[in-house]
């Protein structure tokens, strides 16, 4: 029998990046109790993950309101289960919390997207910002041999973090072609801010090769990475290397809100100006209603806080500003649109489901996602078709089928919960703010 | 340095920054985190929690990410599961 608590808020927020950490300081400066939930051990989410050196003072800025605010943090905590409406399940190292809520605000994020290609699962090939947050963990790079390659704007900002970490950029290759990179240039232009970030990554990475057109198609080596091969205008070239650091732009975080029946629409969680789902008192922000960045999260963040905290004529106030942030989404998609060659990068014997270690000639016989599940054991690992799930709906143009509870491998004890099979001892825990 | 700790990695020791996470350590000492069920040696990928390679045994506990999971002084660390 596990042990457990249960807490009731106002308001819930799920996801402790920025659009979750500014929805959460923004709903309880409305006077209302609330908890923001994350499942890593403190607040920041990717972007934001250890950022305690000043660099980034927004990060700064919006922990203190949240923490001047009253905000319960609930750290170390992944949600896996609504057992029913209102309430929400999460396990801890060792326990299970059982968190009520009015409201409840998803701000579950964005994860890269991989794309299978020879040697893509040799150690030392990371995903982007995989490298970036190992090396945020203590991984040293000093004068380590590194290649970036995929696309999206992340590449640079994970290329320029490298190498002010000492690490050796030999090159980075991005896909998109040089004339939608340049037309995503001039969209930056409309963008505040953007321009500023974009002249000190230029700055931070002079001298670095950036080549467009421009893709991994092999990694080498025997027991870990010793090479790639990178393929540019038609022609190919290998590259000896300590780590590739390789992702395909961002895909959403959608099985919470999947989960609970949120409406998704062409990938992305459906919201309405207040950032409501077509749920009741259930709203998202942030990365799982279109890849934005963090400006265009940091806004929809507060938006969704405010209305949740009862107070839309200030979340009307911000409508401007989203707009603003939403054209620079959509000139973000348009240019890092993926290049049907990419869908020809695996050969036969590659690997596309780690977990299950599924080759890519046993899914090509399959006629769907769900197929591919019941014939292969594709998806079906821990890390529940996360990795594969959208590199095969790039490569076969499957959908993703329905998302079941748990939404992630949990112990045991958690299982019979979720199955109704056993109930914890719960602890009422009340106080804190309100 | 006072900031550093070590950890055993398959027995051997491995000095990181107080603050890093075992997939730190298992990569400093040069070692897969797991074999793949065909025997594939594979290392952390997504460096936030998801994808589920970087699992290790952590003092005899396994399928722990080590992505996620701070080092101690003294911890065992052992890939070979």
């Amino acid at each position: 029998m596990g042990r457990g608590s249960r807490q009731r808020f106002d308001v819930l927020v799920i996801g402790g990046g920025p659009a979750g950490v500014t929805a959460a300081a923004r709903a309880a400066e409305c006077d209302v109790r609330v908890a923001i939930v994350d499942d890593n051990l403190s607040l920041g989410g990717q972007i934001w993950r250890r950022a305690t050196d000043g660099s980034m003072p927004d990060s700064v800025r919006w922990t203190e309101r949240l923490r001047a605010a009253k905000v319960t943090e609930l750290c170390g905590l992944r949600v896996f289960h609504q057992p029913q409406v209102g309430i929400l399940l999460a396990e801890g190292v060792d326990d299970i919390h059982e968190l009520r809520y009015d409201k409840l605000i998803m701000a579950t994020g964005a994860r890269e997207r991989f794309l299978p290609f020879p040697g893509w699962t040799l150690p030392n090939v990371m995903g982007a910002g995989g490298l970036q947050a190992m090396v945020k963990s203590g991984l040293p790079v000093h004068g380590k041999r590194v290649v970036v390659a995929g696309t999206g704007p992340l590449l640079l900002a994970v290329a320029a973090y490298l190498r002010e970490h000492g690490a050796e950029l030999l090159r980075i290759c991005d896909q998109a072609s040089r004339s939608s990179l340049a037309r995503f240039g001039v969209a930056l232009l409309r963008q505040p801010g953007k321009m500023v970030q974009g002249l000190r990554l230029k700055k931070a990475l002079a001298g670095v090769p950036f080549a467009t057109n421009s893709w991994p198609v092999a990694a080498q080596g025997e027991q870990v990475l010793e090479s790639v091969t990178i393929s540019r205008e038609g022609t190919s070239e290998t590259i000896a290397c300590d780590y590739l650091a390789c992702g395909f732009h961002l895909v959403p975080a959608t099985e919470l809100p999947s989960l609970l029946g949120c409406e998704i629409e062409n990938g992305y969680v459906r919201v309405d100006d207040f950032q409501r789902t077509t749920l009741p008192e259930v709203f998202c922000a942030g990365e799982p209603t279109g890849i934005g960045g963090i400006e265009l999260a940091l806004v929809e963040g507060q938006i969704a806080g405010l209305a949740a905290g009862g107070r839309a004529d200030e979340a009307r106030s911000l409508f401007g500003e989203r707009k603003k942030r939403r054209a620079f989404a959509q000139a973000l998609d348009r240019a890092f649109q993926l290049r049907t060659e990419l869908q020809r990068l695996a050969s036969p014997e590659t690997i596309v489901c780690r977990c299950e270690d599924v080759p890519y000639s046993r899914l090509s016989q399959c006629s769907s996602w769900r197929a591919a599940k019941l014939q292969t054991r594709c998806g079906m690992g821990p890390c529940q078709g996360r990795v594969c799930g959208p590199a095969t709906q790039f490569l076969f143009n499957w959908n993703p089928d329905s998302v079941r509870p748990p939404i992630f491998p949990v112990r045991l004890e958690s299982f019979a919960v979720t199955a109704g099979v056993s109930e914890p001892v719960y602890q009422e825990v009340t106080g804190g703010h309100g | 340095m006072s900031n550093l700790l070590t950890v055993t990695v398959n027995g051997v020791a491995v000095e990181v920054a107080s603050q890093a996470t075992v997939a730190v350590a298992v990569v400093l000492a040069g070692q897969a985190c797991r074999t793949s069920v065909s025997g594939q040696p594979r290392g952390p990928v997504c460096g936030m929690g998801i994808c589920f390679e970087c699992r290790v045994i952590i003092d005899g506990k396994p399928h722990c990410r080590s992505c996620q999971i701070l080092c101690e002084p003294g911890m065992e660390v052992r890939t070979d599961g």
